[in-house]
Order: structure tokens, then C-alpha cells, then sequence
């Protein structure tokens, strides 16, 4: 995929998910909860270890910054991080704007861009072409959005967003792997695992 | 804001307020308008104005994860913009409680709204979400009061339609 010679991204290296997925979850230190994004993404973080406060989104595209949204509302004490694939996210960038306008200051997206939709066959999406997320997200209103140029300034770019008051994104360029695993497929236990990992009692 | 609200959304406003809720989110409809004021007014509640009604369920199943109760509300319109979400219900069991003011219905003036104000009830039903309708402004908040015991005690989704025949015919006059 020519996505490597594209202009906006000529300074951005070419990371892989899992092994950033795994770098964000190790400065994970206060119980922040985590929502992964349809498939990859969220296979992904289920292999860096299946943290009570992960939950995994498996059926709709663009659900997971909505859904983290809504636990940021609930708990404003606690940092809640929304992992999202570029083709899922662009099925719902409405939801950036939304976020811009809330301003939830314990919430960072962070967008997985392979540029293109792996888990179907890898067929490019618009961030293959011109469409530049981060540019999209500051302009939805969230000003404090990255591109990462590489695994060393993802994880200072995770480290100061969790420890700042957001709304934050932060965009990497990943390879087109698929992910390392798959996650369990039971919804209604991933929901109470995830609900008992944050403290909530129905 | 020049008339003073209809007894239903006071009401029912009520009921949410007993019923413990902590977020709502709406697209506005005129027939809402009133309930969409007092929520914003309510310091309890947290109200969010949405892009798509879609959104909304996905911030319904957020605040439960996170421990709050929600109350999602829409015009009829926006219901065919949430069924694929709405599978996110019935695979997790989240509960759901929606108000949803109904169009292409009673005195309809709109051709382009009877499509998707008549397959509402229908769509709704498909999707497992238990349908509730309201035909008069007196049996809106003992119907929202048992949609939210459904929903919260219960683990169910459910939605409260107003008809428009209980709205009232003239408040389309003008849209
Ligand atoms: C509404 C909807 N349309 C289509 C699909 C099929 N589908 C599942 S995953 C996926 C691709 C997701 O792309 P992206 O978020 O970029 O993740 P990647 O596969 O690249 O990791 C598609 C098209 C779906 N699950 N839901």
C-alpha cells in the first residue's frame, strides 16, 4: 500500500498494535479502564492480558469511543481509554465532535491506523488515501491530538495524557498484521467482569 | 420557554429523578423540548446533545458499565439509525430505557416521516427492545416509571413511544 510515501505521514514510523497495545497497558498503573475496539483491536489488547478493567467490544464498528464516553460520565475519578481501529473509527467520527464538545478531561482516544480494514481482507480506507485523523480530530475540538512518530514518543504521548487533564487522542500508523489472538466470546461476562473490575455493583 | 411546561414532561421529569438518573442524551425533537430543558436544568443529571441517536445507545451501555442509569431520547426518525446498535443490548443484556416521540402517525402532515414513523414499533420489536406506547399525557410518567423498573431492576430494553396524537397536532405546524 503506497500510505508509506503519503506526504502527511513522511516523519511517522510504522509500528505494530500489539506491541504498542502492550507499552500502553504497562503505564497502566491506576486501574484506568480500557475499551477495545471491534476485532483487532480488541484481540490485541485481550493478548497483553485480560485486565479486570478491559472490556471488548465485538460487534459494531466505531462503538468503542461512544461506549467510553459514557464510563468517563459515570466515573470522573478514574482515566478510561477507548482503543479504535481507523476504519471503525471513520464509520463514527461524529462521535470526536461529541467528545470536543463534552470535554471529558479522563479520556484518551487512541486510534490504531493500519490504513485500511485488516480483519476483512485488508482493502484500504480513506486514511490510505488523504483522510488524516488527527487533523479531523483537532478540528472536531479535541485539541489535544498526536500522531505518534514512533514507539518512544507513543509512550511518552500515553504517559502525559494520562497524567493531564484531556480529552485526548493520540493516532499511530500501524503494519497491516493481523492481531496475535482472539478474544473469549461471551458479551454479557465480558460486561460483568469489566462492571466488578470498576467497582460497580448492580 | 415562553409557555410553561405540559404537566407530562414535569412528570416525567420526576420519574427520572426517582428512578436515580444520572445521563441523558437526546437529538431534539420539538415534542421534547420541554423534558430536554428541565434535564439540563437538573444538576443531577448529566446531559449530552448527541450527532446520532446511535451514539446514544453505545453512551447508554457506557453509563451502566460505569454505575449510572441513562434515559435516551429521539424522535422516530432516529430509531432507524440505531438498530445495529441496538444489538449491543441483547448481546450484552444492558438495560436500555429510550423515549421516543413518534412521527407519521396521528394528523401527519409530512409524507417523507410515515416510512419510518410507521416501522418504528416494528423495528424496535425486531431488535428484542420492549415497546411501551403513551396515547394520553396522563399515562406518560406511570408508563416511563415502569419502563424504568424494566430496564433497571429487570435488565431489559425498553421504549416509551408518545404518540403524536398525545403531543398534539399543532406543534408540527411550524417545522
Ligand atoms: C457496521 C459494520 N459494518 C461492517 C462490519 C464488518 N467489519 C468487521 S471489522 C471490519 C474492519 C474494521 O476495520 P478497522 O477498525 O480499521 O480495524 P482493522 O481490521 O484494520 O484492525 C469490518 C468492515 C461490521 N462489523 N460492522
Amino acid at each position: 500500500m503506497d500510505t508509506q510515501t503519503s506526504l502527511h505521514h513522511a516523519n511517522r514510523k510504522v509500528m505494530n498494535r500489539h506491541d504498542l497495545t502492550r507499552r500502553l497497558v504497562a503505564r497502566l498503573h491506576r486501574e484506568e479502564a480500557v475499551i477495545g475496539g471491534i476485532g483487532n483491536t480488541n484481540f490485541d489488547l485481550w493478548m497483553t492480558g485480560q485486565r479486570p478493567q478491559n472490556f471488548y467490544m465485538l460487534g459494531s464498528m466505531g462503538l468503542a469511543c461512544p461506549i467510553a464516553l459514557g464510563v468517563a460520565l459515570a466515573q470522573p475519578g478514574r482515566g478510561v481509554v477507548a482503543l479504535e481501529g481507523d476504519g471503525s473509527l471513520l464509520m463514527q467520527l461524529n462521535c470526536l465532535a461529541t467528545i470536543g464538545a463534552i470535554a471529558p478531561a479522563n479520556l484518551l482516544v487512541i486510534v490504531m491506523d493500519n490504513a485500511c480494514y485488516q480483519i476483512t481482507g485488508a482493502q484500504p480506507t480513506a486514511t490510505a488515501a488523504r483522510a488524516d485523523l488527527v487533523a479531523i480530530a483537532q478540528g472536531a475540538g479535541i485539541a489535544n491530538s498526536h500522531w505518534a512518530a514512533d514507539e518512544a514518543g507513543f509512550e511518552q504521548l500515553v504517559e502525559r495524557c494520562l497524567a493531564q487533564p484531556g480529552p485526548h487522542l493520540i493516532a499511530a500508523r500501524i503494519d497491516s498484521q493481523p492481531a496475535t489472538g482472539t478474544t473469549e466470546r461471551d458479551p454479557a461476562l465480558i460486561r460483568q467482569r469489566f462492571m466488578r473490575g470498576i467497582a460497580v455493583t448492580t | 420557554m415562553h409557555e410553561p411546561p405540559p404537566s407530562w414532561s414535569l412528570e416525567v421529569h420526576a420519574v427520572l429523578q426517582r428512578a436515580g438518573i444520572r445521563q441523558a442524551f437526546y437529538v431534539p425533537d420539538a415534542g421534547l423540548s420541554q423534558l430536554i430543558e428541565l434535564l439540563h436544568a437538573d444538576p443531577a443529571v448529566a446531559t449530552t446533545v448527541l450527532t446520532t441517536e446511535q451514539e446514544g445507545v453505545a453512551m447508554a451501555a457506557g453509563a451502566w458499565l460505569g454505575g449510572q442509569r441513562s434515559v435516551l431520547l429521539m424522535q422516530s426518525s432516529g430509531v432507524g439509525n440505531c438498530v445495529n446498535m441496538f444489538s449491543l443490548l441483547a448481546s450484552c443484556r444492558f438495560p436500555l430505557l429510550a423515549m421516543v416521540t413518534m412521527r407519521g402517525e396521528w394528523a401527519e402532515f409530512n409524507p417523507w416521516q410515515v416510512a419510518m414513523g410507521m416501522a418504528t414499533p416494528a423495528v424496535l420489536a425486531a431488535m428484542g427492545i420492549t415497546v411501551l406506547r403513551v396515547d394520553a399525557a396522563a399515562e406518560a410518567a406511570p408508563t416511563v416509571e415502569a419502563a424504568a423498573a424494566a430496564a433497571f431492576d429487570c435488565d431489559q430494553a425498553v421504549a416509551v413511544l408518545l404518540s403524536q396524537r398525545m403531543l398534539g397536532r399543532k406543534q408540527w405546524v411550524t417545522q
